[in-house]
């Protein structure tokens, strides 16, 4: 069976387990989220710049057709395997925006996948990778998309296959799939890779389109970024650990730059999504670059495809 | 039975003549963007602030870039859409004035440059964004690697 059949098998099955199950949303609220959903401190719009550059909120939510990085109106359409999806409008815009959110309805989509009425968000919000960021983090998050210009309009419903269209199946995928939490500094290793580690597994979601994914869609754990099928089309997404079919020859100089400029040590520039992901890392600080290229090198060799160029 | 073999091996020749073909252009405008990465790593440095300003090595990049353009847009005939690990996306022979209109934008940007270039304070306000809204932005949209 081909990716799409096999994910339809288990969604399927996904549907009937849920029969009674989350038929009511209240079930869900109470047993999604590992309970951090309070910040502890006031929140902080420019380390939620930084964040929000790191997270590549505009990529999808951007207003479609605008290019400018500020207007949050939503309607990109995102091509998967599953149908299409509108991000949503999720500028401060009071009626068609998140302007009336608290910062815990914030917390919960953003961690758990949690809408403020209970429903589950599906994953192509990326907030599997999203959970690791810290409740004080995402209200900074919060605070600087509160800063940006209102949006009118709401993008136009999510066109999906069946079974994918029934949303409450995604709350039992969440609880097969949805773990992690808070990703916390390790005391013997250095700052940068700390940080490093922090902004490539959180909120930067490298590895959503650098992994290689099981039969019901969730990332394979063992063999996280060593590379995996382009999820909006053909194609492949490069191995990005230190192996001979990933990083090894790069140095971690080399790997910075890419993430500043978009070219490879080879001069090539990268392209696909990539070069919006690069858009992205380009507003973030040298250091923070150099910190991600710090983790990546420092990662387990895993054997990925080998790519033709 | 010998026309058998003739036939066959008539086939099989023309077949070799198309996949020589179509070969021979994927691999001249792979050589001529590997052209346009060598002229950019000539200006790498100096962007970056590694290497002193060189505005003669800026200018024979900038007309490496705008002479690559002519050529490469000969280089796409319908029967090289795959082979050779090509990444080029099967969109450009869907869309060839698409494909074309971005490569002539490389040309205008890269001219336009070659004037407004004249110091490094000039190169370093003109070319990054040649760079970004060329390169990066025609792989992004005629590129796919690893497609076939
Ligand atoms: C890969 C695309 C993608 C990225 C990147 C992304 N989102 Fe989303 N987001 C979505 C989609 C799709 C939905 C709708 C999910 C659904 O309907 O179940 C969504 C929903 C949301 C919602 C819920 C809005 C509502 O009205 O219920 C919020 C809030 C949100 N995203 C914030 C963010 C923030 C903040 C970031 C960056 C840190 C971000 N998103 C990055 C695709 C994305
Ligand atoms: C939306 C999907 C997506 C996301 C998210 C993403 N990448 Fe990529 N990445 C790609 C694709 C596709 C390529 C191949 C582009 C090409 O070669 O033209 C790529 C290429 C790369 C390369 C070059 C590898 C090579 O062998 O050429 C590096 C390094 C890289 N990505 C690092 C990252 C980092 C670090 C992050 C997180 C901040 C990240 N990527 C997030 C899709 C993604
Ligand atoms: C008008 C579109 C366009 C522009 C502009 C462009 N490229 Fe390319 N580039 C392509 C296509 C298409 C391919 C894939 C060719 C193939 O494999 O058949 C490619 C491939 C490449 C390759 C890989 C060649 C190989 O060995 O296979 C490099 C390196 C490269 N480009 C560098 C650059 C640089 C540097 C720039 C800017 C100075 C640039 N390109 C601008 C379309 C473009």
């Amino acid at each position: 069976m081909n990716l799409p059949a096999r994910l339809l098998l288990v969604f399927c099955v996904f549907i009937l387990a849920a029969g009674y199950w989350l038929t009511d949303f209240d079930a869900h609220f109470a047993f999604m989220g590992d309970g951090r959903w309070k910040a502890t401190r006031a929140a902080d719009p420019v380390n939620g710049k930084v964040l929000f550059s790191a997270g590549g909120c505009i990529s999808c939510h951007a207003s479609s057709g605008a290019d400018d990085r500020v207007h949050l109106g939503g309607g990109k359409p995102l091509k998967t395997p599953f149908g299409t999806f509108y991000p949503p409008n999720i500028s401060p815009d009071l009626k068609d925006g998140i302007g009336r959110w608290t910062e815990t309805q914030f917390i919960r989509a953003i961690r758990d996948g949690t809408a403020p009425d209970g429903r589950p968000y599906y994953p192509s919000f990326p907030y599997t990778s999203y959970r690791h960021l810290s409740p004080d983090d995402a209200i900074d998050i919060f605070a600087y998309i509160r800063t940006l210009p209102p949006v009118s309009g709401k993008p136009p419903n999510h066109d999906l296959t069946f079974p994918f269209s029934i949303r409450r199946g995604v709350g039992l995928w969440k609880l097969a799939y949805l773990n992690g939490s808070v990703i916390e500094p390790e005391g013997n290793r250095s700052e940068s890779w700390n940080r490093g580690r922090y902004l490539v597994e959180g909120v930067g979601h490298c590895a959503e389109c650098h992994s290689p994914r099981n039969f019901a869609g969730a990332i394979i754990d063992e063999k996280r970024l060593s590379g995996g099928p382009n999820l909006e089309g053909k194609g492949t997404v490069p191995n990005i650990t230190p192996d001979k079919t990933g990083l090894a020859a790069w140095s971690e100089a080399d790997i910075a730059s890419l993430l500043k400029d978009g070219f490879t040590p080879d001069f090539d520039s990268v392209g696909g999504s990539m070069a919006e992901v690069v858009r992205n890392t380009a507003e973030l600080s040298d250091m923070d670059r150099m910190a991600m290229a710090i983790y990546l090198k420092s990662l387990p060799p895993l054997q990925g495809q080998m790519r033709s160029k | 039975m010998k026309l058998h073999h003739a036939v066959l091996a008539l086939s099989l020749s023309v077949m070799a003549t198309f996949a020589v073909a179509s070969t021979a252009a994927i691999g001249e405008r792979q050589q001529v963007m590997k052209s346009n990465g060598a002229a950019t790593k000539s200006i790498m440095g100096m962007l970056k602030g590694e290497a002193p300003f060189d505005l003669p090595t800026v200018q024979k990049a900038l007309a490496t870039y705008q002479d690559n353009t002519t050529k490469f847009v000969t280089l796409f005939p319908d029967d090289s859409k795959t082979g050779e690990k090509t990444s080029a996306s099967p969109k450009i022979w869907d869309d060839m004035a698409g494909f074309l209109a971005a490569n002539e934008k490389f040309k205008a940007d890269a001219k336009a440059a070659s004037v407004a270039i004249i110091d490094e304070a000039t190169f370093k306000a003109t070319m990054p964004n040649v760079l970004k809204s060329n390169c990066g932005a025609c792989h992004e949209a005629w590129r796919i690697k690893d497609a076939q």
